[in-house]
């Protein structure tokens, strides 16, 4: 078990590691985006008087290293500081009313909170469905079943978003309308309001990523089959479903735990274009907006929240794949 | 089946139409109260507030002047001036000193009753120390406020202005309630036919009717206006298509035609002061020669501009900025066409046999820049003029690009009257001049026309500055660009919308009702 626990400490202290360093990445990259906050504020009227009196109002003047430890130590403690946004809102109202008021943690949580709803959603209709295509694809292998859940899940990861979720449009609300083509979800709703509007975005993902998990469950199970201890199951007489999900799967679970873990980083970080298109008041485009006005801070913490999910999905994929494996769970 | 129509109803149906054009009343039912209104708007930020000095496109503008706020005057759909907040108002004979005479009975959603006190605080929020209003200009030429009585201010101008009722039909200049500004910015509180429900920035808005609004009756008939804030285009098309909301803005001039075909739904498109130019700095050669400057006028092919960039949603410019949404719009004034050979006898005049200039272009100037670019460099080979396109990049254009290189693309919205629209960009020295020409007699005809309250004299002094702009201006206004909208039969309007803006000037939620 120690071992156990020095393998998770490890993987915990590399995790941290590459956080910072992400986050001197992203710093970084952020400040060299061209045009800043103020010039985008105030678009034709910027005069260098203006723009230096914001940059300074902003702290932008100070050299970047002090801005660079002031953020990061923010940062740790969830203070991701106010937008630039609301700063230059409450300069012009003159009163912060709220001293919570507009920071970029308010902000960026009841988004985040969308975000991880429309993955849990997706998850919850993917995972599921994936893994049982998966097996029943090595089951029946090389059978008419197993090539098309092939080919159809490589046709549906080969096209673009948009395209999925314009088909899935035509197909689910325009010509039977089941499903809503907008999802702007909103707190007033109740849960199965904000399930009906997820929906679409929900399935149009779920196809994105589908082929990814089925086929390397497919893949880490037929690799097994080969095994001696199969060949002994077989030969016991075991019926070729039991030998798949009892003998041959808990063995695959590695390899499929880390291709599960990628798609549900990618479900938290990678679904703009998706929330665009179905108007999904996400992560995504809060962070797409924020680029647009240059809103630093949001952008920041976004490339950080970002980060950090696919960090953390990654290290509980590590840990999980190793609690899997007898061999690394008890060593000798 | 055949349609049977007797005599008698037809002589029954003709009388009918009779009696309705006597009236003059549009053959429509009287609008409903009631109902909810569902938007699919562009123009959305993050950064979005209720404080409407900083409101600079659709989606707050709608939701700020267009529903929760009133502004003293505003502009009707019919492109007339009428009173919002002011019920009337007069001129001192120079027009320097203008006396508004306020609406009683008027509250704020909050309940406190509406003044002259609302009035002045809220015209000094735009000039306060520190603020940056868009409004500034506006409301600094105006050197003292005074309360006359609770329902009467008088503003004294630092020179006359006939235009001034026009300038506070500014979407703004808001009335917002005295003393209780800041509550009034975060919470959204003015006089306006709904007040806020909730308002999540860069995603939704949603405000419901002011039962206590003083003219309940005829204005704001919808019970509650949903606003949702739709970036991509196609997706606003869809969400119109699908019935998910009921009008949407800035239509894809690609999916008009699409949307046509739909008979649910109707493409509202009206042509207003929004035009694309290509100004050109006359402080660097050779733009410093007007005959220069006219050669390249005669260059561009307007009409196949109109036709590949806009796809025909737009209609020619005459290298003023005056628009058909402007009241002294000179209509019938002489066109500048595509013309080669003029084009090559002003550069003869200039003294120059060929011509190599840059055109500085990016789509973030206007959309379609580039392509724009193209066609004038290919309509200008056929003059002898070499235009050579440098593709800037979109991020920073109007700090790096406008204003900064010699010749370049850029728009303007337009402005709701003459001498706003030249004072802001075309008056010597001012700070968006984006030529930095000057002309004396322009020059001179402005001054003029600003102070003049006689129409008929304004109407001339107004025709001779656009003449002046197209002969000798610096810019070359190839195209004006439609406003193209489109909502569902659910909702319906008075059968005019205004041309100043997109969607009803951005006051529909105000003027339609449903179905």
């Amino acid at each position: 078990m120690n071992n156990v626990i020095t393998i998770i400490g490890k993987r915990l202290g590399l995790g941290l590691l590459t956080m910072f360093m992400v986050s001197v990445i992203i710093f970084l990259a952020v400040n060299m985006l061209p045009g800043d906050f103020a010039q985008a504020l105030l678009g034709q009227s910027a005069t260098p008087e203006a723009v230096a009196a914001i940059r300074k109002d902003l702290g932008l003047d100070k050299p970047i290293h002090i801005r660079y430890f002031d953020w990061l130590l923010g940062a740790v403690q969830w203070d991701f500081g106010t937008s630039f946004a609301k700063a230059n809102f409450s300069s012009y109202a003159g009163t912060t009313a709220d001293a919570n008021f507009g920071t970029v943690a308010d902000q960026l949580a009841p988004r985040f909170a969308n975000t991880l709803f429309l993955a849990g959603v997706t998850a919850a209709i993917a995972v599921p469905l994936s893994l049982l295509i998966g097996v029943l694809a090595a089951l029946y292998r090389y059978s008419i079943f197993d090539r098309i859940a092939n080919v159809s899940t490589l046709t549906s990861i080969s096209s673009p978003e948009f395209f999925v979720a314009y088909i899935l449009i035509l197909l689910l609300a325009v010509l039977s309308p089941v499903f809503p083509s907008l999802s702007n979800i909103h707190d007033g709703m109740d849960f199965g309001q904000k399930l009906e509007k997820t929906m679409l975005p929900a399935l149009t993902l779920t196809l994105v990523v589908t082929a990814h998990m089925m086929r390397m469950t497919r893949a880490a199970i037929i690799n097994l089959l080969a095994s001696p201890y199969i060949e002994m199951a077989r030969l016991k007489g075991l019926s070729p479903f039991r030998i798949i999900v009892v003998h041959a799967l808990p063995n695959a679970l590695a390899p499929i735990i880390n291709v599960i873990a990628l798609n549900l980083a990618y479900l938290i970080t990678g679904v703009v274009v998706v929330e665009v298109v179905f108007v999904y008041p996400g992560v995504g485009q809060l962070f797409v907006d924020s680029v647009k006005i240059r809103d630093i801070p949001v952008v920041q913490a976004c490339c950080l929240v970002f980060a950090a999910a696919y960090i953390s999905l990654n290290l509980i994929a590590d840990v999980m794949s190793i609690l899997s494996n007898p061999r690394l769970r008890l060593p000798k | 089946m055949t349609l049977n129509i007797s005599r008698r109803t037809a002589l029954k149906t003709a009388a009918a139409a009779g009696a309705l054009s006597v009236t003059g009343m549009p053959a429509m039912a009287a609008p409903k109260h009631g109902g909810t209104y569902r938007i699919g708007m562009s123009g959305g930020n993050t950064s979005d507030t209720w404080d409407s000095r900083t409101h600079s496109d659709s989606f707050m503008i709608n939701m700020g002047a267009g529903c929760v706020f009133e502004t003293l005057t505003e502009v009707s759909s019919a492109g007339e001036l009428v009173g919002e907040l002011a019920e009337s108002w007069e001129a001192s004979p120079d027009a320097k000193i203008w006396t508004f005479n306020l609406r009683k009975g008027v509250t704020f959603h909050n309940g406190k009753p509406f003044g002259a006190d609302d009035v002045i605080e809220s015209m000094n929020m735009h000039v306060e120390e520190g603020a940056k209003s868009a409004a500034k200009p506006i409301v600094s030429a105006v050197s003292e406020m005074k309360k006359l009585s609770d329902h009467q201010v008088q503003f004294v101008l630092k020179s006359g202005s006939a235009d001034f009722p026009y300038l506070v039909s500014d979407y703004h200049i808001c009335m917002f309630p005295a003393g209780q500004i800041a509550e009034a910015i975060a919470g959204g509180i003015g006089t306006g036919p709904y007040k806020v429900v909730s308002f999540e920035p860069g995603v939704r808005a949603l405000v419901t009717k002011f039962e206590d609004h003083w003219d309940a009756d005829n204005r704001g008939y919808f019970a509650e206006v949903e606003q949702i804030y739709i970036a991509d285009a196609s997706a606003r098309v869809n969400a119109l298509m699908t019935s998910q909301v009921d009008a949407i803005n800035r239509v894809d001039f690609k999916s008009v035609k699409l949307l046509n075909a739909y008979i649910n739904i109707d493409i509202i498109e009206v042509t207003g002061n929004m035009h694309n130019t290509f100004p050109m700095l006359v402080g660097n050669a050779p733009f410093d020669d007007v005959n220069v400057r006219r050669a390249l006028k005669y260059a561009v092919n307007r009409q196949e501009m109109v036709d590949k960039i806009l796809l025909g949603h737009g209609a020619v410019g005459n290298d003023h900025p005056i628009g058909p949404a402007n009241q002294y719009y000179a209509a019938d004034l002489e066109q500048t066409e595509y013309d080669p050979d003029k084009a090559k006898f002003y550069l003869k005049e200039a003294g120059l046999s060929s011509l190599n200039v840059d055109l500085s272009v990016s789509d973030g100037a206007f959309a379609g820049a580039v392509d724009a670019g193209q066609l004038y460099q290919n309509s200008g080979n056929g003059a002898g003029i070499n235009i050579n396109i440098v593709q800037e990049p979109a991020d920073g254009y109007w700090s790096n690009v406008w204003l900064k290189k010699p010749w370049c693309a850029c728009y303007w919205s337009g402005r709701a009257t003459e001498d706003w629209m030249f004072s802001t960009a075309y008056e010597s020295g001012v700070p968006w001049n984006d030529t930095g020409w000057q002309n004396e007699r322009f020059q001179k005809l402005l001054l003029e026309g600003r102070a003049q309250l006689d129409t008929g004299l304004r109407s001339e002094i107004y025709r001779e500055m656009q003449s002046i702009c197209r002969d000798e201006g610096a810019t070359v206004v190839p195209m004006y660009q439609n406003y193209v909208d489109a909502k569902s039969n659910r909702v319906e309007h008075s059968g005019k919308t205004g041309n100043l803006w997109m969607l009803d000037n951005l006051r529909s939620c105000k003027r339609w009702w449903t179905a």
